[in-house]
C-alpha cells in the first residue's frame, strides 16, 4: 500500500511557474472501486464491451442538464490565463494539470461527437475520438484536480474546470471506473450516516469522553448532546471533528460556545455528517440524498437551527446547495421546502456556519473571550477553497474572509495574513480536497500543497508564525500530513474554534 | 454576383447558428447555484458584474497582463472598426458613427497589434504553445489577414467605396448592385464572409457564451431564494 518514492519539492522564496514536464504525473493513478462499492452505488465496476457509447451517451446526458458543462467547452479559446493557477501543475508541472489542458481532456472528445467543426475538421480544432487511453487519463487527471475553483476566479468567462472534473468523474462512474475513496465513502455515509463509518453507539461513547475530559480540563461540565428532541440548535459537522486530532478540538470549541451562551443545542447520530462527497462525484441524485438526512434530522428532532462546523466542502454544499437540494433555507413556495421552513427560526440564516454564529456571539458580548490566553501563539488563516470561492458568510460578499479573520482575532493577539495572492478568493487549495485526501494520491497531495506550504514558509521566516488556522475538516487532516513533509511541525495546524476553546470564559 | 449570394448564406449561417446557440444554451437549465464568489448578491450587481467582464475583461485583468493588454486592445479595436464600418450600412450615416471615423481608422493598428502580441504569444509561451490547436492559430491569422487587408484600403490603396456602400445598401435592400473589382477588397470580405461562417462553430462562441456563464451570471443568494431546475424539482415529489 506505500505509495511510490517520489522527491518532495524545495521551498523557494516565490511561487515559481514551472517549464512543463509532459507525462510529470501520469502514473499517479488513484485506486479503482471494487465491485461491492460501485454494486451499492448503482454503478459498474469494469468496462463492459459498449463503455464508449455509455460514455459518449452520459456525456450527452450531462450536457442537456448542465448548462454550465455545455457553455464551458464552447467557450474557451485557450487564452492561457488559466495556465499558471492551479497549485498542481505549479507542483507537478505536469502540463495535464494545467486547468485548460484538463478540460480539453474531455472537450476534445466533446468537439468529435457533438460539435460540427470537431465531426468536419477533427485534426484542425483538436478533436478526437474516445479512446482507452483518453478515458484513462481522464481517470488520472480527473483525480489529481480538487475542484477549488481558482482557475474560475481567472478566467475571462469563469470556466470552472470542477464542473468539468465533477462531469468527467460522473462519466467514469458510469463506465465503471470510480474511486475507491470517494465512493465508499458515500456508501459509509449512506448505510451508517458518516463518512467514517462511526456507528451511533461509539458515537455515543465518544461524546461522553469528550465530556469527562472537558470537565477535567476546565471543572466545567460541559455537555456533547446527541438526538435530543425538541433542542433549539442541530449542529451538523465533518464526522473527523469526532475523534481526529486537531479536528476534535474544534468541536470542543464549539460545544464550549453553545454552552457559554446558554444554547440548547445537539448532534444527531443520523446526520452525523456534514461532508457530502456526492459534490466530488458530480452526481445531483447522490448529493441529495446524502443531503436528505440533514434535512430529515432536521425535521425529526424539531430543531429551529442548523449550523454547519468547520468544513469547507460540507459549507459549499450547505450554504450554496441544501436549500435546493433539501429545502433547508428560505424562499421555498412548494410544500417540499415550506414544511421545513415553518419549522425553522426565521431571524437566524438557514443553514448558518459555526463561524458566524460564534462571531456573532462574541461582537455582541453575549460569550466572553480572553485573547491573551492565545499568546503562545502567532496566528495565520487559511481559507478553504470552497468557503472562500463557493460560498459565504454573513451578509456582504466577501464576510467569508472578514468574519473568520474577526473571529481569530477577538480571540489571539498576534494574527498576519499571508501573501495577498495566496488568500481571499485566490487563496490555495490544501491539495487534498475534491476526493484526494487518500494514501494512494499522496504523491499528488504533497506537490499540491506546495503553493501553500511558499506562502506560509514566508510568513513563518517573516513574522514567526507558529500556527495556522483553517476551517476544513480535509485542510486539516492533509495538513497535518503533508506540511512535516516541507519541515514543519504538524501541531501547527488547527481549526478556528480550536483557538476559540482555548480563549473562551466558561462559568 | 457571386459575392451578393457568399454574403447572404454567410450572413444566415451566422445568424440561423447563434440563435440556434443561444436558444440551445438557454434552455438547458444550471441546476444548482455556483457562482464564482465572492459575487454580488442582487441581479443588479450581476449586471454590474457582467459589464465589468464585458467591457473591461476584469478576470483576465486579474490573471494576466499580457493577455490583457493584447486581448482588449484588439476586442476594442475590433468594435471601433466594427462601428467605422456602419457607415456601409447605413444612409444616411448615424451621428455616432461619423464621430468614431476618425477612432476607428487608428483602432485596426490597435487591433493588429493586439492580435499579433496574442499569436507571439502561442510561440513564445510554453504552456500556451501546448495547448495552441491548429484552428487557434488559423483564428488569429484569419483576424490580422482581415485587419491588414482593411489597412491597406485605408492607409495605401483606396477602394472605391461608394461603390462598395452601394453594393452593402443593394444586399440589404435585395436589389443586388455590382461590386468593385479590387483584389484587397475581394480577399477582405471573402475572409469576413469565411470569418461569419465559422463564428457559431468555434470558440468564437465565447462571445455569447460569457451572458450565460453560471459561475458569472448567478447572483449569491441561495439561503434567501430557492433555486430549483424543472428536471430537479420531479425528486422532490417523490418524497
Amino acid at each position: 500500500m506505500a505509495a511510490a518514492e517520489f522527491d518532495i519539492p524545495e521551498l523557494k522564496d516565490d511561487i515559481e511557474i514551472p517549464k512543463l514536464r509532459e507525462g510529470a504525473m501520469a502514473h499517479a493513478k488513484t485506486f479503482i472501486a471494487p465491485k461491492p462499492v460501485q454494486d451499492f452505488m448503482g454503478y459498474p465496476h469494469e468496462l463492459g464491451e459498449d463503455w464508449k457509447e455509455r460514455a459518449i451517451d452520459k456525456m450527452g446526458d450531462l450536457l442537456g442538464k448542465y448548462r454550465s458543462l455545455k457553455v464551458f467547452l464552447d467557450a474557451c479559446v485557450h487564452c492561457g490565463a488559466c495556465t499558471d493557477k492551479c497549485h498542481y501543475y505549479l507542483g507537478t508541472s505536469d502540463p495535464k494539470n494545467m486547468p485548460v489542458a484538463r478540460q480539453d481532456l474531455m472537450r476534445q472528445v466533446y468537439r468529435r461527437y457533438y460539435t460540427t467543426a470537431g465531426k468536419l475538421f477533427p485534426k484542425l480544432v483538436g478533436a478526437k475520438d474516445l479512446t482507452r487511453e483518453i478515458l484513462d487519463d481522464w481517470y488520472n487527471y480527473y483525480h489529481q484536480c480538487s475542484e477549488c475553483r481558482r482557475c474560475s476566479v481567472f478566467c475571462p468567462y469563469g470556466i470552472d474546470t470542477a464542473e468539468i472534473t465533477m462531469a468527467g468523474r460522473e462519466i467514469l462512474n458510469h463506465v465503471g471506473m470510480g474511486q475507491k475513496y470517494s465512493n465508499e465513502i458515500l456508501g459509509k455515509v449512506q448505510k451508517i450516516g458518516n463518512n467514517l463509518g462511526l456507528p451511533g453507539p461509539a458515537l455515543e461513547d465518544t461524546l461522553e469522553g469528550l465530556e469527562e475530559d472537558i470537565e477535567a480540563d476546565t471543572g466545567v461540565a460541559v455537555k456533547m448532546p446527541l438526538d435530543v428532541k425538541g433542542a433549539e440548535v442541530l449542529l451538523v459537522t465533518p464526522s473527523a471533528d469526532f475523534f481526529s486530532e486537531p479536528h476534535v478540538e474544534s468541536l470542543i470549541g464549539y460545544a464550549k460556545v453553545f454552552h457559554a451562551a446558554g444554547i440548547n443545542w445537539t448532534l444527531s447520530s443520523h446526520a452525523s455528517e456534514a461532508g457530502n462527497f456526492g459534490l466530488f462525484n458530480g452526481n445531483y441524485e447522490t448529493m441529495r440524498k446524502v443531503a436528505m438526512r440533514i434535512r430529515d434530522a432536521a425535521l425529526e428532532l424539531g430543531v429551529k437551527r442548523i449550523v454547519v462546523g468547520e468544513c469547507g466542502h460540507a459549507w459549499r454544499v450547505a450554504y450554496s446547495f441544501w436549500n435546493t437540494l433539501t429545502g433547508i433555507g428560505y424562499g421555498g413556495n412548494d410544500p417540499f421546502s415550506i414544511e421545513l421552513q415553518k419549522q425553522l427560526d426565521p431571524t437566524y440564516p438557514q443553514p448558518q456556519h459555526i463561524c458566524e454564529l460564534t462571531n456573532d456571539l462574541i461582537k455582541s458580548g453575549k460569550i466572553k473571550v480572553d485573547p491573551s490566553l492565545n499568546d503562545d501563539l502567532i496566528v495565520t488563516y487559511h481559507d478553504s477553497c470552497n468557503v472562500a470561492r463557493a460560498s459565504r458568510m454573513g451578509t456582504e460578499p466577501g464576510g467569508q474572509f472578514t468574519i473568520p479573520r474577526e473571529l481569530i482575532k477577538s480571540v489571539v493577539n498576534n494574527f498576519h495574513n499571508m501573501a495577498d495572492d495566496t488568500i481571499y478568493e485566490s487563496t490555495f487549495c490544501c491539495g487534498g480536497g475534491g476526493g484526494l485526501l487518500t494514501d494512494d494520491l499522496m504523491e499528488v497531495r504533497v506537490k499540491g500543497a506546495l503553493p501553500r506550504a511558499t506562502a506560509l514558509n514566508n510568513v513563518v521566516k517573516e513574522h514567526q508564525v507558529n500556527f495556522m488556522a483553517t476551517i476544513c475538516a480535509i485542510c486539516k487532516a492533509q495538513f497535518t500530513k503533508v506540511l512535516p513533509k516541507y519541515g514543519f511541525d504538524m501541531s501547527m495546524v488547527g481549526g478556528v474554534h480550536q483557538l476559540v476553546s482555548k480563549a473562551i470564559k466558561l462559568d | 454576383m457571386i459575392y451578393a449570394g457568399m454574403f447572404y448564406i454567410a450572413t444566415l449561417l451566422l445568424v440561423v447558428g447563434l440563435v440556434y446557440k443561444i436558444f440551445d444554451y438557454s434552455r438547458t437549465p444550471a441546476p444548482l447555484k455556483i457562482p464564482t464568489t465572492p459575487a454580488p448578491t442582487t441581479q443588479k450587481g450581476v449586471v454590474y458584474r457582467m459589464a465589468k467582464e464585458v467591457v473591461l475583461f476584469e478576470s483576465l485583468f486579474k490573471s494576466n497582463k499580457w493577455i490583457w493588454v493584447f486581448g482588449w486592445l484588439f476586442h476594442f479595436g475590433l468594435f471601433l472598426v466594427l462601428a467605422r464600418h456602419l457607415r456601409y450600412f447605413t444612409e444616411p450615416v448615424w451621428f455616432w458613427v461619423g464621430i468614431v471615423q476618425p477612432f476607428g481608422k487608428y483602432a485596426s493598428i490597435m487591433m493588429v497589434v493586439g492580435l499579433a502580441g496574442l499569436l507571439a504569444r502561442r510561440f513564445l509561451v510554453d504552456r500556451v504553445r501546448y495547448i495552441s490547436t491548429p484552428s487557434d492559430i488559423l483564428m488569429l491569422v484569419l483576424l490580422i489577414a482581415i485587419g491588414l487587408s482593411g489597412m491597406l484600403m485605408t492607409f495605401v490603396v483606396h477602394t472605391d467605396i461608394v461603390a462598395l456602400k452601394a453594393f452593402f445598401m443593394g444586399l440589404m435592400y435585395l436589389d443586388v448592385q455590382p461590386i468593385p473589382m479590387d483584389p484587397i477588397l475581394l480577399v477582405h470580405l471573402a475572409l469576413v464572409a469565411l470569418l461569419m461562417v465559422i463564428f457559431p462553430i468555434s470558440k468564437l462562441l465565447h462571445a455569447p457564451g460569457i451572458f450565460f456563464s453560471p459561475t458569472r451570471n448567478q447572483a449569491d443568494n441561495p439561503r434567501e431564494h430557492r433555486h430549483v431546475a424543472a428536471w430537479a424539482a420531479r425528486l422532490d415529489q417523490n418524497n
